[in-house]
């Protein structure tokens, strides 16, 4: 179960970046990540270390709980 | 999990903060161009280590009224946080100044001699090694509660250093660092634009909110840890 979690969670943040991988084999057209000076590539990186961050504090609470409960 | 409304707060703050502190319009200043968005980052550190000392002296005081050993334990975890907060600050403030107050016509060793002067970063750095001496102190004492109770006197002197090293000093002398006039941040009617104030304030929450999820986790293991030890 706890295996599975993780390999989820990592899917999920490697999923974020093939976002960004799929726009490098177009033309460059008038897409949203690459509009206004791409800040939109800045938030997807941003976020995606954010989102790293809070899966990471998550996952260590729930461990936390676990042991709580074992006493 | 404690499932609480302050950890899905601090969630969807930072979120906000990210989403909104990247894409919504600041103003323009010449110096500090794009940067200026690091408001919602670099002081938010600071602003999240001063909540974070509050917390701790509250609970070295509530220790020494009750003597029971968790608020010793409150008031140890709140202070590392909040000095790791004032490091993750002191980095950021280090990459956002050698950009924007060193002089690139000139070698850096020249920019880096009126930088390391600058009195906030000298009261900032004072404030946090009275802090790290906390820390010092405190595990260099062996006997329990003789550890308690002279680490919770300790952290209301390091409490009391506060306010000249960050709050007072850095006001009088002069200093390249903005916020020597007023209340920096919090002055509603000349200080930063409406638009930067509805991403800050949040942010310092969200920010604040974190840093007391990370601070609850040390503070359940450390009991736990307390525990294991007297059973």
């Amino acid at each position: 179960m706890m295996k599975w979690k993780k390999f989820l969670s990592l899917f999920s943040l490697l999923l974020v970046s093939c976002i960004g991988m799929a726009q490098e084999n177009k033309v460059e057209m008038a897409d949203t990540m690459r509009s206004n000076g791409r800040i939109y590539v800045v938030i997807a990186v941003v976020l995606t270390i954010l989102i790293g961050l809070i899966l990471y504090v998550v996952r260590l609470d729930r461990k936390i709980s676990k042991l709580e409960k074992e006493k | 999990m404690y499932k609480s409304w302050w950890k899905i707060a601090s969630v969807v703050l930072l979120f906000y903060t990210f989403i909104a502190g990247f894409l919504l319009d600041v103003p323009r200043l010449a110096p500090l161009q794009e940067t200026i968005r690091n408001l919602y980052f670099h002081v938010c550190m600071w602003f999240a280590m001063m909540i974070l000392f509050t917390i701790s002296v509250v609970n070295a005081i509530r220790y020494l009224r009750t003597f029971k050993h968790k608020y010793d334990i409150y008031a140890r975890q709140y202070a590392v946080t909040g000095i790791f907060l004032g490091l993750l600050g002191y980095a950021t403030g280090t990459i956002w100044a050698s950009y924007t107050w060193a002089d690139p016509n000139k070698p850096a060793i020249n920019s880096f001699s009126t930088i390391a002067r600058d009195p906030k970063l000298i009261g900032a750095a004072i404030a946090l090694l009275v802090y790290f001496a906390y820390l010092i102190l405190r595990d260099s004492i062996q006997d329990m509660d003789k550890k308690a109770r002279i680490s919770a006197v300790y952290n209301i002197f390091a409490y009391a250093m506060l306010f000249p090293a960050i709050w007072i000093l850095p006001r009088i002398l002069p200093s390249l660092h903005p916020g020597r006039e007023g209340n920096p941040a919090l002055d509603v009617k000349n200080d930063i634009s409406s638009n930067m104030r509805i991403v800050f304030y949040p942010a310092v929450i969200g920010w604040t909110l974190l840093a007391t999820w990370i601070t609850t986790l040390k503070i359940r293991l450390s009991l736990l840890k307390e525990k294991k030890m007297l059973s």
